[in-house]
């Protein structure tokens, strides 16, 4: 009640007047809890997988042995990575490189398919735009494993595709034995829908005004859109294929069911592998965290960016 | 026969004329004129991503082992085959049961995590606080595959007790989806301002009254959004479960679907599999749509109410 009192009397007086320390424990017990999980179960796993990379593998059992104190870190399975990545046997080099040709040639393309269709969405629709954006969304909602397994029938070698190209006369393909560009369209399908709902998002957010501005002043159709609509959604184009190629690097999947095969394997496998083969797993933390290092620049901008949107937006 | 194709009717031409403050307006010159062509690119876009799908679910009802050739229509996968349907497969079965424990755990203990956390990061501004942000945003960036490695490391490594199973998939998928709530209720915060916890504590509350009477009614559309949200991306999530789990009691469906799948065991019952998976996030999706517009009503105009709620229950605001 008294503590009451003292705040109700000026109101426009009351805010300097208020004592700020319990205000601001009341916000610290609420954070806390949070603060705490991210740190036990988002730090502290990533500091296990340096202490596992750092440690060494039991000569016996073939588990990983971690190594907490960094005075006393080895660096066997450091060599054990490097001996892989660019020794002599060096396999997965080859990968590495395989990996990002894939990822550059699927990412282009689904922001060649993606562009377009977020544009019109965002100028065109008008009074559909409920429509399309269900429409779009909807992959959201269909599990990925769903989506693989639809263009796993589809591309059988008695499939709906070989069907259709044989009526043209052409085929039939075996689609599923390995062939680079089945795997390159799986991704694609797998991951353009989070690149639509950026650019959507991105091109949805200028004004039309710029446009019949750009127009009014004599621009034409194409010239309109290289001039005004295109370097505005620059950012978005960028966030979009941020959040389409940080994924695909990291896809292990969709190779799997769409070739199987060891001439279609990324980053992803390797990793993957070396988790489950014993012996291997120091190795496989190693070339994990080599991942962590090459992404973390462009993530760190990520979150740079995105939290500064947040604080300008209060 | 050109002057009549090429003049729009009155009515039209006077709404195009308004809307580009330009009296007299040749449609070469308008720039809101319908592109037809992308509309097509735009269709096509759409039947590609969501025909082959469609296509999955049909076959779910093949009465035939093929995934690729239709022999007609059946129940067999779901129910009505004695030994492989999902109802009396053990490992269908319980890849099912997984997925929706899973869920369930996850989004009760996501949820308020991240609404205290977003509350409390919002409004306490110190080092530690916008380190703790800059933490959980990486989180939502961080590739799965490399959280999913780190967390296979701490479970079998450190938290030995844990282990690998239903727990450690839990803890994982929480810390995983923690972003949701704590992105989406720290937007809302800033769309609803301060005046109004401003008001109830210059008019006496206290702060755990302004909480309970004014920020947790205000803030109920962003909470129910981002359950509905971890609750789906808990169904369709891969990688994390993928890595985490110990035996067939707790493979979830997507793991069951990729492992069977990938071992050249595919059959209809997996897309049985799959299209039970599809419902169940439509479901929650259509519950989520409905209800984050109702309890927003009276916030906005019709249409931007509508899309602004398709963004939200998307997680792409």
């Amino acid at each position: 009640m008294a503590a009451q009192q003292t705040r109700l009397p000026r109101p426009g007086l009351a805010r300097p007047g208020r004592p700020k320390e319990p205000h601001r424990l009341f916000w610290v017990a609420l954070a806390a809890p949070g603060i705490i999980w991210l740190l036990v179960l988002f730090i502290v796993p990533f500091y296990t997988m340096i202490a596992i990379a750092a440690g060494y593998v039991n000569p016996v059992f073939g588990y990983p042995v971690a190594v907490w104190n960094p005075l006393n870190w080895s660096s066997a399975n450091l060599s054990a990575a490097w001996r892989d990545l660019v020794g002599a046997s060096a396999f997965v080099g080859p990968i590495i490189i395989r990996t990002l040709i894939y990822v550059a040639v699927a990412s282009l393309l689904a922001l060649l398919i993606a562009y377009p269709t977020a544009y019109f969405v965002a100028r065109f629709a008008g009074r559909r735009k409920g429509l399309f954006l269900v429409l779009l969304i909807a992959p959201f909602w269909i599990s990925y494993m769903m989506r693989m397994l639809a263009w796993v029938g589809l591309l059988q070698n008695d499939g709906y595709v070989n069907k259709a190209l044989g009526v043209a006369g052409l085929g039939p393909f075996n689609w599923l034995s390995g062939l680079p560009m089945t795997v390159i369209l799986g991704l694609v399908y797998g991951y353009i829908p989070y690149l639509i709902l950026v650019l959507y998002a991105g091109l949805d957010r200028i004004d039309p005004a710029l446009i019949e501005a750009g127009r009014d002043l004599g621009l034409g159709r194409i010239r309109t859109f290289l001039r005004v609509t295109l370097p505005m959604s620059r950012q978005a184009i960028l966030t979009g294929m941020l959040i389409t190629v940080l994924p695909m690097l990291g896809d292990y999947y969709t190779n799997q069911l769409l070739s199987g095969t060891t001439g279609t394997t990324m980053l992803g496998n390797v990793i993957n592998n070396q988790l489950s083969t014993p012996g291997l797993q120091g190795e496989g933390a190693v070339i994990s965290l080599f991942f962590l290092l090459a992404l973390i620049i462009p993530m760190i901008y990520y979150v740079v960016r995105t939290s500064r949107t947040s604080r300008e937006a209060m | 026969m050109t002057t009549a194709t090429a003049t729009p009717a009155p009515a039209e031409r006077a709404d195009t004329a308004r809307r580009a403050g330009i009296r007299r307006l040749r449609p070469r010159h308008n720039p809101w004129r319908h592109s037809w062509f992308l509309e097509g690119f735009t269709w096509l876009y759409l039947i590609w991503s969501l025909v082959p799908v469609g296509i999955a679910v049909l076959f779910s009802f093949n009465n035939g082992q093929s995934q690729s050739i239709w022999q007609g229509f059946s129940w067999r996968w779901y129910f009505a085959d004695p030994v492989n349907s999902v109802l009396h497969d053990p490992n269908l079965h319980a890849a099912v049961i997984q997925t929706v424990r899973l869920a369930v755990y996850v989004t009760l203990i996501t949820v308020p995590l991240g609404v205290a956390f977003a509350l409390g990061i919002n409004r306490w501004r110190s080092y530690t606080s916008a380190t703790a942000n800059f933490a959980m945003i990486l989180s939502f960036v961080i590739p799965e595959l490399i959280f999913g490695v780190a967390s296979f490391f701490v479970f079998t490594a450190l938290f030995t007790t844990v282990g690998l199973g239903t727990l450690a998939e839990t803890l994982s998928l929480v810390t995983w989806n923690l972003s949701w709530p704590a992105i989406i209720v720290q937007a809302r915060l800033v769309t609803i301002g301060k005046q109004y916890e401003e008001a109830a504590a210059d008019l006496g509350a206290t702060h755990m009254q302004v909480m309970r009477r004014v920020m947790l009614p205000l803030l109920t559309p962003a909470v129910f959004a981002s359950a509905v949200l971890v609750f789906s991306s808990v169904i369709d999530d891969f990688v994390l479960v993928d890595l985490l789990n110990s035996n067939s009691g707790n493979t979830p469906m997507s793991v069951y679907i990729y492992a069977q799948q990938k071992g050249g065991n595919g059959r209809p019952a997996l897309n049985a599999l799959g299209t039970i998976m599809l419902v169940m996030s439509l479901v929650i999706v259509i519950i989520g749509y409905i209800g984050y517009r109702w309890m927003t009503r009276g916030e906005r105009g019709e249409r931007g109410g509508q899309v602004e709620a398709l963004a939200t229950i998307a997680g792409s605001d």
